[in-house]
């Protein structure tokens, strides 16, 4: 956001990407996958922060965003064949409308009432996968069947269902939208986005229309979950009801939180944060959740701004 | 020569009190504007319907020869209606370059070029004295300075009618000695629509002063006309002034 030069942040997220890139040689078979798996919801996380940390409305309902990318691809490689990237196309436009409906509608709301409208219309995209059973599998989900989940990109094909295949695509799709959402947070349109977080009123007086501004971050933030979602439903192969529940609303603000909003890493490192101390406290313990709790108190009594947004606050202001 | 700005029975009532009431206002392109009048005459309401800040319970507002009564406040901003508000409202937590930034991306054609953009906030920011300090957070400037960042954001819109309400106020004299020489420079560019308490600086930069009392108006003229007017002094100077 300041006029600083661009080549040190820059050169920090290549360096992560790299970083990532690199791990993929190194790390056990375990934590390969689960790492796979962090940066597809680091996505979903990056997608929320988009919204809440930089334009400051609190959705809770960005699960349907997520699952709308599930069920878009999902449901189109199920009933209707589709090939991996026409799926992924297909989850990503479902989310982008989506998106755009309900940021029409909530955006004439704010606040706690902002919060409870996402909430509401989560909740019934919710209800309404579980009364098309027939065609969601309702409470059971569905599998994608392995077979479907091969991208044919020219004359080679590639396995989805293999490990490197998988980490590698996760690894494609969370660095485009990571350079993405850098780009969008340095540009003029990022600098709106934070004016009307700190003083809507204020950014009207300067001439700017804030609510197309917030609409266009409603749905460029639903789109990139509904990436997420799209790209869990063809790697994972699993398109579940769970992911469209409230739980995985509040799960990217928690990330996010954690790792520190309106940072560019911060959903990463608050993701896999998160995932690493419910993975680490739950071989020691079967009362995991309470470590969980232990931990992310001492975070918001030490860090309130988050793993990332404390750093910053305290030694690198640079940080996007 | 046409009017910039005319408002025909402008009116707004909150509850039963007639904040502005009834109000004919004709300003002229390129003149200063003073507005005064007691606490509660409805000055502050008067200019924030015309710049759409809150709407009109009834009357008509035209701007440039179009009637802008129902245009939300962005757009009347986009048509070159610039308000900088009574109390200090800048981004705090955003820095001074970025404060200024805002307004000047908006009116640049090609918004994209950053150093476009980079120009115009530092021309916008030495204009008002504030270059040295453009890394800093708006919050952390002193309040003069904040006073100042405001006018450079008013500024940065390259408005055709600049609106100031109070804008001297909490400012230090010698403070108020540069800020008279940069609404006169505003001036020469823009049409100045002033609220202000402090008579010496009205005196010395209105070419014209209307003069609110209880949502109307009193009295509107020069300010030797104004001065010497018997109903403003029992409304307003005598008490309050002297």
């Amino acid at each position: 956001m300041k006029d600083a030069s661009p080549a040190k942040p820059y050169a920090l997220h290549l360096g992560v990407i790299a970083l990532l890139f690199g791990l993929s040689f190194v790390l056990p078979e375990y934590h390969h996958g689960l790492l796979a798996r962090i940066m597809v919801l680091a996505v979903f996380a990056m997608g929320y922060n988009l919204l809440f940390g930089y334009v400051g409305l609190l959705s809770l309902g960005h699960a349907m965003f997520f699952s709308a990318g599930l069920y878009g691809a999902g449901l189109a490689v199920i009933h209707l064949g589709w090939s991996v990237p026409a799926a992924f196309a297909a989850g990503l436009a479902c989310g982008a409308l989506l998106a755009l409906v309900i940021g029409l509608l909530a955006l004439r709301t704010s606040g706690v009432a902002f919060m409870i409208v996402t909430m509401m219309f989560a909740q019934v995209f919710y209800l309404l996968i579980l009364y098309f059973a027939a065609w969601t599998g309702g409470d059971q989900g569905l599998v994608v069947p392995q077979p479907m989940r091969v991208l044919v990109l020219g004359s080679t094909s590639f396995d989805l269902t293999n490990a490197t295949v998988r980490y590698m695509s996760a690894l494609a799709l969370f660095s485009i939208v990571l350079l993405i959402s850098l780009a969008i947070v340095r540009s003029g349109y990022g600098r709106v986005l934070v004016a009307i977080r700190e003083n809507e009123e204020r950014t009207k007086m300067l001439g700017f229309d804030t609510f197309s501004s917030k609409l266009a971050a409603v749905v460029i933030s639903g789109s990139i979950c509904a990436a997420s979602g799209a790209a869990y439903a063809l790697l994972f192969g699993y398109v579940g009801s769970s992911f469209a529940s409230v739980q995985y609303s509040i799960l990217p603000l928690l990330w996010v939180l954690l790792g520190g909003a309106a940072t560019t890493l911060g959903p990463l490192i608050g993701t896999l944060f998160m995932y690493y101390v419910i993975d680490i406290a739950s071989g020691y313990t079967s009362a995991y959740l309470l470590i969980v709790g232990i931990a992310l108190i001492l975070l918001v009594l030490f860090f309130p701004r988050g793993i990332l947004g404390s750093i910053r606050q305290r030694w690198l202001g640079w940080l996007p | 020569m046409m009017p910039l700005l005319t408002t025909k029975g402008l009116s707004r009532s909150f509850g039963g009190l007639r904040a502005v009431d009834g109000v004919d206002f004709a300003l002229m392109p390129g003149e200063i504007r003073a507005i005064i009048g007691p606490n509660g005459a409805g000055k502050t309401t008067f200019v924030s319907l015309v710049s759409g800040r809150i709407e009109p319970s009834s009357g008509m507002i035209v701007f440039d020869g179009a009637d802008i009564t129902s245009l939300p406040a962005y757009a009347r901003v986009r048509l070159g209606i610039a308000y900088t508000f009574q109390i200090t409202s800048v981004f705090a937590n955003l820095s001074a370059y970025d404060n200024v930034a805002l307004p000047v991306q908006r009116t640049l054609t090609d918004g994209r070029s950053k150093g476009a953009v980079h120009t115009g906030v530092m021309a916008a920011l030495e204009r008002t004295g504030l270059a040295d300090r453009a890394q800093m957070p708006a919050g952390q400037l002193s309040y003069g300075h904040q006073r100042l960042l405001e006018v450079a954001m008013g500024l940065a819109l390259k408005p055709r009618l600049l609106i100031l309400d109070e804008p001297t106020q909490g400012l230090a004299d010698s403070e108020i000695d540069n800020f008279i020489e940069l609404v006169r420079e505003i001036a020469d560019s823009a049409t100045v629509l002033l609220i202000e308490h402090n008579m010496p600086v009205v005196m010395q930069l209105a070419d014209r002063i209307t003069v609110f009392n209880a949502g109307r108006i009193l009295a509107e003229g020069t300010p030797e006309q104004i001065r010497a007017n018997a109903a403003v002094q029992d409304a307003y100077l005598g008490t309050t002034h002297g």
